[in-house]
């Protein structure tokens, strides 16, 4: 059996940055991946962060095969065929430092996994990880699908993604639910470069982002998402399982409706249509953290709940985990220490960082909005309808729009649930 | 766009193995909704009125996972296809 200090499950942003981290620290490591080389089986909406990113590779975006840097970002609320939206915009951000830039993940993980290589990291592609193994309580490797397959390790980390079907077999997360993933679907429309950076009011290569809640998903808890690419747009949405399953549509139904609206028409209009693409996005947030770790194994990435969907964060979450991981197995396999308490560490480590802190701020949204589901479809309407009238100019005086604007408000919802719904909010945020 | 024409767009390497199996067709029959039928961003599952089970497409797979979480009963065995199939993605 050939044996490695650090062996990691995936070659994903979160395993790729984990083997990085390991192997500057020294350690012969290995990363193991199901696709025919990291990428093939990746996918996310996909906003890519500066900061966590330039903590694995610095100044990665002279080289990395980025898409746009994002210089504006639009909130928006449909309600029927109405938009309500909110935008920032600094063409600062065009510039480094930046804060995000839009990428396509076959190209940018393949790219990462070439810098992996350069640090001396071994990629194992085309091979799917069954189980770990075991010597008493220490985990000492994996078993691979190959023959002859078993590899060992002093640590090994697991950054499977949000199927966590080896942290479920070794004891470290509990089954996922419909109320802890959501789907999320995704189409690549081929648009020339001019027609996007005129639809989008943009300078040659910058980027924009737009997040859409509200009738995008039906008013099902989730976000509908349009973001910019070089050549292409990347046009999706992701809903909670628990609320699909309810509403008895399909994904695809849902991305269609989100394509005929008469905002995102205009966005796509004579775009052709390149890939269609489907992912599980792990939503349990910091309730559904699963045990990070035990002898000899740690969880990072998504298979550790490291989503943070409000903020639509996920990859940078990944990126920051996976480096403490490789940094933290490193430190125990040179003490010769790789016990429970010596991975411990890496949880210790994680939540001191805004991974761990981010989503403990965030606890009780989703129970929040699963709870109070009118939330997502009473409040479009009522911002929508307030705002139509605000800007209705029919010689109505002011004064009067006013109360016709709360009355309107207050007979979709009394003065009392309205209250209750803004401090039950403001305490599931706090 | 109908689905079909969009999977049209999927490369995949397809297994001559299934990677998905039901565990106990019963189990379908006594399911009232479903989910697995609509839920599947691939629409995988069908329910097969002469033969009174759900046929599984397993070629069209986009390997979410989607129905393995979804499964009321946890009747679908939903496992990654083996190393360097199913699906690969053009730019993800």
């Amino acid at each position: 059996m050939e044996k490695f200090d650090v062996i990691i499950v995936g070659g994903g942003p979160a395993g790729l940055s984990a083997a990085i981290s390991a192997a500057r620290a020294g350690m012969k490591t290995v990363v193991i991946e199901r696709g025919d080389f990291p990428g093939t089986k990746n996918v996310m909406g996909g906003v890519l962060y500066t900061k966590a990113t330039e903590e694995i590779v610095p100044e990665f975006w002279k080289e990395a095969p980025l898409e746009r840097p994002v210089i504006e970002q639009r909130y928006g609320i449909l309600s029927g065929d109405e938009l309500v939206s909110a935008t920032y915009r600094d063409p600062a951000w065009a510039e480094p430092p930046y804060n995000a830039h839009t990428v396509l993940r076959v190209k940018f993980d393949r790219w990462l996994a070439e810098q992996a290589v350069k640090e001396g990291v071994m990629i194992i592609p085309e091979t799917v990880v069954e189980d770990l193994l075991y010597h008493n309580d220490k985990v000492v490797g994996v078993r691979t699908g190959r023959p002859e397959g078993d590899l060992g390790a002093e640590v090994v980390i697991l950054a499977e993604g949000a199927n966590n079907f080896i942290a479920q077999k070794a004891g470290l997360a509990p089954k996922l639910t419909p109320d802890r993933v959501a789907v999320a679907v995704k189409e690549i429309i081929a648009l020339p470069q001019e027609k996007i950076e005129d639809r989008f009011c943009l300078e040659p290569g910058q980027g924009a982002t737009i997040e859409l809640f509200g009738d995008s998903t039906a008013g099902m808890l989730g976000t509908a998402f349009v973001y910019t690419n070089k050549d292409s747009l990347s046009l999706g949405l992701g809903v909670m399982l628990s609320q699909l399953t309810a509403s008895k549509l399909t994904p695809n139904d849902l991305l269609e409706r989100l394509k005929a609206h008469p905002y995102i028409k205009r966005l796509i209009q004579g775009g052709e249509t390149k890939e269609y693409l489907a992912h599980l996005l792990p939503e349990g947030g910091y309730k559904a953290i699963p045990k990070l770790y035990r002898q000899g194994v740690m969880v990072v990435g998504d298979t550790a709940m490291f989503v943070n969907g409000l903020h639509r964060e996920g990859s940078n979450l990944a990126m920051i985990s996976g480096k403490i991981a490789g940094e933290v197995a490193a430190q125990a396999i040179k003490s010769g220490d790789t016990s429970e308490q010596a991975m411990s560490v890496y949880a210790t480590r994680v939540s001191d960082t805004f991974v761990v802190q981010d989503l403990y701020n965030y606890r009780n949204i989703n129970g929040f909005f699963e709870n109070n589901p009118h939330f997502l479809k009473v409040y479009p309407e009522i911002v929508a309808d307030s705002m139509r009238m605000f800007f209705t100019a029919d010689g109505v005086p002011k004064r009067e729009r006013l109360k016709q604007i709360m009355n309107n408000a207050f007979a979709k919802r009394s003065k009392g649930s309205i209250l209750k719904d803004l401090f039950g909010a403001w305490r599931a945020l706090k | 766009m109908k689905l079909d024409d969009k999977l049209y767009l999927v490369r995949f390497n397809t297994d001559k193995l299934n990677h998905i199996k039901i565990l106990n067709n019963d189990v379908c029959l006594r399911c009232e909704t479903k989910p697995c039928t609509f839920i599947c961003p691939a629409h995988v599952y069908d329910w097969d009125e002469e033969e009174n089970r759900i046929a599984v497409g397993y070629e069209g797979c986009l390997e979410c996972g989607t129905c393995r979480v979804g499964c009321p009963y946890e009747n679908i065995k939903w496992e990654y296809p083996r190393g360097g199939f199913g699906v690969s993605w053009k730019n993800g």
